[in-house]
């Protein structure tokens, strides 16, 4: 049960992946990215995510792998710890503190216990790179103080740092310098760029490094796009250096692929280039990545790539340039002009994704569903283009129609609009769009709404835009002989003395139609699309409109620029309350009469959750956030919370999730953070069975024999010797017993292997329960046939027990007539 | 990774009529030959059998046409009065005819005399049909009477005298031998069957019944009369499926289309209208000079044949289809290489593996994606386009602005480019959908050519074209304003009711050009 401690504001939706370079595993099976403070564990293959290392008390800034072992990783972070992990198992191994904020973290196979971090000394702005060694102890948490200076006047980002050709010197650049350090002759180079000496607004600042692993040869990317290939810079004087140009904007980063052949540059233009041999003209291109390339990192095997995006992506990227898997988080890289929404049939939550795009984002797996294209143009990312925004969105009709608005305005009179309806198609599982209104309005849209009334058989849309109308859109039927079409026509166009209206809102039954305009709310008839009556505080313009729900459907609620909320009752048409609230959010529950309001102040912002039909508040939260909140919603549970505390109940049916100006997703839980953090799923580990050759077959038939394998080698090691010895006294008195009081290991041998083979009692003992284990297995590697069988068999197991052996034996022999089908024979025709 | 997205081209509503599948269809035909007759063409019944010949009924002639002949290759004019209705045999060797003086005459096609005469109506015959199986002919006569007449001995055989108005149509069921529809001015349509001595079934009409028409199914009826069409359903008895009200004066004749899907009618409104005959929607209609008073389709619609009141036949060929294999070929890959593989069966462990199927990109769309711009532009602007789908042009004008290069493309062009340029906006400019991109196209221009002005005779023209352009465009919405001023002032001075929507409307005009002005 939940302990019910105070509400507390927690972050969710996944931080950035695109923080840091992302690291591969040395076998190229999982992918490693910092996220907040924790490590994500990601397989390549799946794009599953399948550990989170959470240790660190901040910001992760640095991973590599531990160069001595290749099952583990280290971690620095703005905590001032270095951690070391067992990836394969999520496990904390040991813990440095060094003390100081960990920028960068970097390892070199030929340095002995000691890693490379950035930290920054006095100022905020100069950084130094030390090596710091890490002292051998059993202990979990070492201090780790012993630091050796390396470089100094360094950036903090870890792309501008490289070491090159084995370890033998390390590479940093910094404005228009680019310093070598020798590790051997303990000498620092430093390399002016010639062009920039004299210009004041060079462009040429080095932006990234990257060093070749075999050769010496540094690779350095610029403001202006250009790469340089520098060599000879063992001498300060003959060092040369070639030009690489494709980008037209600046490289965000380079890197060499292992062997050092090639060299993987990637900008804004979202191109990743492949140079070959270091030529200019032999270069290859994966275009339209999306956004534009933070990371580039390449795995220690060599087959894979992984480029970080701007807008929280990970690609996977195969050898021969060819994009294999996508790791997206919440993208989080753009302004948001939706809100946040909720797609009533996956409960997913909507906003604007990537550009022209509205991402659907599954708030209970963490994960992106999909992105559906709005706008559907080719994405130009040219720096200072006045894009298409997506700027309103609706859902309606219990998620079967989908209202979009995208504009473009490039100079004050020259706006471009357009609305799109989608449907949701069933066959497809996905919204096609069905009528495209261009310039459905003079001026901006302000907001749009569906009349979501249970009882109405035609969809309704309303649009309120600053040219001082409303439009009422409604469902018709186009179709003619040929085909059956449906397409939405405007049905009322309505206006107010001219007023920019500024809000809709329909209420709960569809009956009535609320539409403000400036600081005037006006109530329309749906069915006759009468001006029924008019409400004004003169307190400033409207900025939020809604009807109150079930209960309190009487009241309609507004609240005003000036900071006034006022509640009107709809019955005798008269103003029943207004309080004095800075409302920035305001947000009804779909599942009860709460409406929850988020005000703003210098201190930061406030929730208060309150009923319509009484001006005092139920629940208080202050400080929510520190910055302004722009952005709501309420998500219905799938299971209702029972919290007793009469001030949380209003989170019992539905969460509350909103959106701050930084575009953290923020939420209240009561819950301990680990609780709350762990994925609730099951996670899937990514196991590459090896391939079924005659060896394999002969060798997991016999174990099959022996122990009735049926789940995969690792599991059954697991999960069916450990009960066997436990059950064997001979090994649980050698397990048990201390080492000092045992007798020598040659007296024990005999016993401990007689111990492990069968008797013939024990196997007919056996058999039975045998059965039984292999009815569960079965159960949990087959489908949903072999769930029914095993149903069957707990009906019938006391009465026939002998048919369903039969039964299970054609089973299995079906199962090894299978296996012998997936044999692997291309071992015989190899030479 | 997604693909290369298009360009979007802006989609105008299309003025006028739809294009559908029937409307391309009814217009696939050549203009139609005039042919003159010597009096209002009272029928035209088109042969069975090929070649198709077709007989035209007017006045006391009866012409027989080759399908394509304008010449009549052959004519029945024994008769002392008008003949009416002349109606090939299904195996298109006899025709029947009747005429005023009640007389019936059955001519061999190869023949000129009459082979048999029926005499027995006492006044004129208007409709005659041969029945089902070929040894029958069914007549009504404005006697009220119906009679079935033997053919071999050209007795009388059956009279039924149900009506009691003139009967004017008749139709025989292509099925049933024994079974036949007629129409009369009393109002009701009456099948008949010859096994009974009396109808079997009577549905009324309405109107006085001008042509019925039955289902090759025998299923359905068609009975047209007054500006009704009447739909029945015999299998039901005679239930009325559906009343068609789309013709402004008298329906006169009826027909179906040879694949039973269209129906079609000819009425004094001189409109030929074509009906689905599963949804009973008008799906095209044709116009006439003159009222008709006949109708009939070839053999697989190759063609309408409509007679009217003043004597003219209209004769209208489909146009063949056309064959554009003219162009010469390109050199194809080899049989071989589309065989490749084609025979290889797919094994047990296989694992099929699609090649994705490659997207067609326009011309315009393949620069765009590699970044040339200005030959996107160029190509865009060839007469063929810019004349053709000026939406294209414009939509590419309007994607080149949003990424930012439409300068770039409109700048470095010799003389005749940007003559084709300046053409293209003189022409468009004014049109309303496309002005905002097109105005802010003439600015670049502008600024673009301003310091080269002077240099080209035939640019500079252009440009003073634009402005002459420009300035009438800003003169007529002045104009425009003043007279929706004056507008305004009378609405203003009137209090009635319906004024306020009125001056809604009107406001939100003013509303539009107030913004082209500013534009």
């Amino acid at each position: 049960m939940v302990e019910e401690e105070s509400l507390r504001v927690v972050r969710c939706g996944g931080s950035e992946l695109n923080f840091r370079r992302a690291v591969f595993s040395a076998d190229s099976k999982y992918v490693f990215c910092v996220s907040g403070d924790f490590i994500k564990v990601y397989s390549t293959a799946t794009e599953e995510c399948v550990h989170i290392l959470q240790g660190h008390r901040n910001l992760v800034t640095g991973i590599q792998l531990n160069p001595k072992n290749h099952l583990q990783l280290y971690s620095c972070s703005f905590d001032g710890m270095i951690k070391l992990w067992d990836y394969t198992d999520g496990i904390l191994i040991k813990t440095f503190i060094v003390g100081c904020k960990l920028h960068a973290l970097f390892t070199l196979d030929c340095a002995e216990d000691s890693v490379f971090v950035t930290i920054n000394k006095e100022k905020p702005d100069v950084f130094q790179l030390v090596s710091v060694k890490l002292p051998k102890s059993s202990s979990q948490e070492v201090e780790a103080k012993e630091l050796s200076f390396v470089l100094d006047y360094i950036n903090q980002s870890p792309k501008c740092i490289a070491f090159g050709n084995e370890g033998e010197y390390v590479a940093a650049v910094r404005d228009f310098y680019l310093s070598v350090y020798f590790f051997k002759k303990k000498t620092t180079s430093r390399f002016t760029l010639s062009s920039s000496r004299n210009k004041k607004h060079a462009k040429n600042n080095f932006t990234c490094v990257a060093c070749h692993p075999k050769e010496d040869c540094i690779a350095t990317g610029h403001r202006d796009g250009k790469i340089r290939l520098w060599r000879n810079f063992d001498d300060e004087k003959k060092y040369t250096y070639t030009c690489l140009h494709w980008h037209h904007d600046l490289v965000m980063d380079l890197a060499f692929s292992v062997t050092g052949s090639s060299l993987l540059s990637g900008g804004r233009e979202s191109v990743l280039v492949e140079w070959r041999e270091a030529a200019e003209k032999n270069k290859e291109f994966l275009p339209r990545l999306g956004a534009t390339i933070e990371h580039i990192s390449v795995s220690p095997a060599g087959d894979l790539f992984c480029t970080s995006h701007s807008d929280n992506k990970m690609i996977i990227i195969h050898r021969n340039l060819e994009a294999s898997a996508v790791i997206q988080g919440l993208v989080k890289d753009r302004n948001i002009f939706t809100g946040l929404m909720i797609d009533p049939r996956t409960k997913a939550l909507v906003l604007n994704g990537k550009p022209g795009h509205l991402q659907f984002y599954s708030l209970q797996s963490d994960k992106q569903l999909y992105n559906l294209d709005i706008i559907q143009q080719e994405y130009i990312s040219d720096y200072g283009l006045i894009q298409i925004e997506l700027t309103k969105a609706a859902f309606g009709c219990y998620g079967n129609w989908l209202a979009t608005v995208e504009q473009r305005q490039e100079k004050e009179t020259e706006l471009e609009l357009q609305m799109k309806l989608w449907t949701y198609n069933k066959k497809t599982q996905g919204f096609v769009l069905n009528t495209k209104v261009n310039m459905p309005h003079e001026d901006h849209i302000t907001a749009l709404c569906f009349c979501n009334a249970e009882k109405s058989e035609n969809p309704t849309l309303v649009t309120t835009s600053k040219d001082g109308h409303f439009k009422v859109w409604i469902l018709t039927d186009d179709s003619d002989i040929y085909k059956k079409a449906v397409g939405w026509t405007c049905d009322f166009v309505g206006s107010y003395h001219k007023y920019q209206a500024t809000n809709c809102c329909f209420s709960e039954d569809g009956s009535l139609l609320a539409v403000s305009f400036e600081e005037i709310v006006t109530i329309w008839d749906s069915e006759t699309w009468e001006l029924k009556c008019t409400f004004c505080q003169r307190a400033g313009k409207i900025r939020h409109l809604c009807f109150g729900r079930l209960t309190c459907s009487k009241y309609l609620l507004g609240a005003t620029e000036n900071g006034i909320l006022c509640c009107w009752n709809l019955l005798s048409c008269a103003l029943e309350w207004s309080a004095k609230l800075n409302v920035r959010v305001m947000e009804p529950d779909p599942n009860s009469e709460n409406i929850a309001a988020i005000s703003q102040s210098s201190m930061g912002s406030d929730l208060f959750v309150f009923r319509p039909s009484e001006p005092r508040p139920l629940y208080i939260q202050k400080n929510i956030s520190r910055e302004e909140v722009q952005w709501g919603v309420f998500v219905p549970r799938d299971v209702p919370e029972s919290f007793t505390s009469e001030a949380y109940q209003w989170l019992n049916r539905s969460q509350f999730y909103f959106l701050t100006k930084s575009q953290s997703l923020l939420t209240f839980s009561m819950q301990s953070p680990e609780e709350k953090l762990t994925p609730t799923s099951k996670q899937l580990l990514a196991e590459e069975t090896l391939p079924t050759t005659p060896f394999y077959f002969i060798l997991g038939k016999h174990r099959q024999q022996q122990q009735d394998d049926k789940l995969n080698e690792a599991l059954e090691n697991e999960l069916v010797q450990l009960p066997l010895t436990e059950n064997i006294p001979a090994i649980s008195e050698l397990l048990h017993t201390p080492a000092h009081v045992l007798p020598s290991a040659s007296f024990l041998c005999s016993m401990f292997v007689n111990s492990l083979l069968l008797s013939k009692e024990t196997k007919s003992a056996e058999e039975i329960p045998d059965d039984v284990s292999m009815e569960e297995e079965k159960e949990s590697v087959d489908s949903d046939e072999e769930n029914n069988f095993t149903e069957e068999v707990q009906d019938t197991n006391n009465t026939d027990l002998g048919k369903d052996i039969i039964h299970q034996l054609s089973k299995s022999e079906e199962k090894e007539l299978r296996k012998f089908r997936k044999v692997d024979y291309s071992w015989i025709t190899a030479p | 990774m997604a693909g290369y997205k298009p360009v979007a081209i802006q989609a105008y509503p299309v003025l006028g009529e739809k294009i559908t599948q029937d409307t391309l269809y009814w217009n696939n035909y050549k203009t139609p030959v005039q042919i003159k007759e010597f009096g209002a063409v009272s029928k035209v019944d088109f042969s069975l059998q090929p070649p198709y010949n077709y007989a035209v009924t007017a006045s006391s002639r009866i012409h027989i046409y080759g399908r394509y002949s304008q010449e009549p290759i052959k004519t029945f004019s024994r008769f002392k009065d008008t003949a009416y209705c002349a109606t090939f045999r299904q195996d298109g060797k006899l025709l029947v005819a009747g005429s005023e003086d009640g007389g019936i005459q059955l001519f061999d096609i190869s023949g000129r005399a009459p082979l048999r005469q029926f005499e027995g109506h006492t006044k004129a015959v208007h409709t005659v049909d041969f029945t089902a199986d070929k040894y029958h002919v069914v007549s009504g006569a404005d006697d009220y009477t119906v009679k079935l007449w033997d053919i071999p001995n050209s007795k009388e055989i059956l009279t039924f005298k149900e009506h009691s108005d003139y009967v004017r149509c008749g139709c025989a069921s292509k099925l049933n031998p024994d079974l036949f529809v007629t129409g009369s001015y009393d109002h009701t349509v009456k099948m008949f069957d010859a096994r009974t001595n009396q109808s079997v079934i009577s549905v009324e009409h309405g109107q006085p019944v001008e042509s019925v028409l039955l289902f090759p199914s025998g299923g359905l009826l068609v009975s047209a009369g007054g500006r009704y069409i009447k739909v029945w359903d015999m299998l039901k008895g005679g239930q009325l499926l559906v009343s068609l009200k789309n013709h402004h004066k008298t329906v006169t004749c009826l027909c179906l289309s040879s694949s039973g899907q269209r129906l079609l009618s000819g009425s004094l409104d001189r409109k030929v209208k074509v009906y689905s005959t599963s949804s009973y929607k008008v799906v095209h209609s044709f116009d006439y000079a003159a009222s008709i008073l006949s109708l009939a389709l070839a053999h697989e619609d190759e063609t309408i044949v409509v007679g009217m009141t003043n004597g003219i036949l209209s004769v209208k060929h489909r146009k063949s289809e056309a064959k554009k294999d003219s162009l010469p070929r390109r050199r194809r890959p080899a049989y071989r290489t589309f065989i490749k593989g084609k025979n290889y069966m797919k094994q047990q462990d296989d694992i099929l593996i699609n090649r994705p199927s490659k997207k067609h990109l326009e011309l315009y769309d393949r620069d765009l994606k590699n970044f040339r711009i200005s030959k996107a532009l160029d190509r865009v602007l060839e007469p063929s386009c810019a004349i053709k789908t000026p939406e294209i042009t414009v939509s590419i004008i309007k994607e080149l602005n949003r990424r930012g290069v439409l300068a770039n493309a409109l700048a470095g062009r010799d003389e005749k480019e940007i003559s084709r340029v300046l053409n293209f906006l003189i022409r468009n400019l004014s049109q309303p959908r496309f002005a905002p991109v097109l105005i802010n196209a003439a600015e670049i221009i502008i600024d673009i050519y301003l310091p080269v002005i002077g240099q080209s005779p035939v640019v500079d023209k252009k440009f003073l074209l634009l402005q002459g352009l420009v300035e009438k465009e800003i003169d007529y919405q002045r104009e425009l304003l003043e007279t929706l001023g004056m507008m305004d002032m009378l609405f203003a001075t009137m209090t009635s009711k319906e004024s306020p929507s009125l001056l809604q409307h009107n406001a939100s005009d003013g509303f539009l050009e107030n913004k082209k002005i500013e534009s």
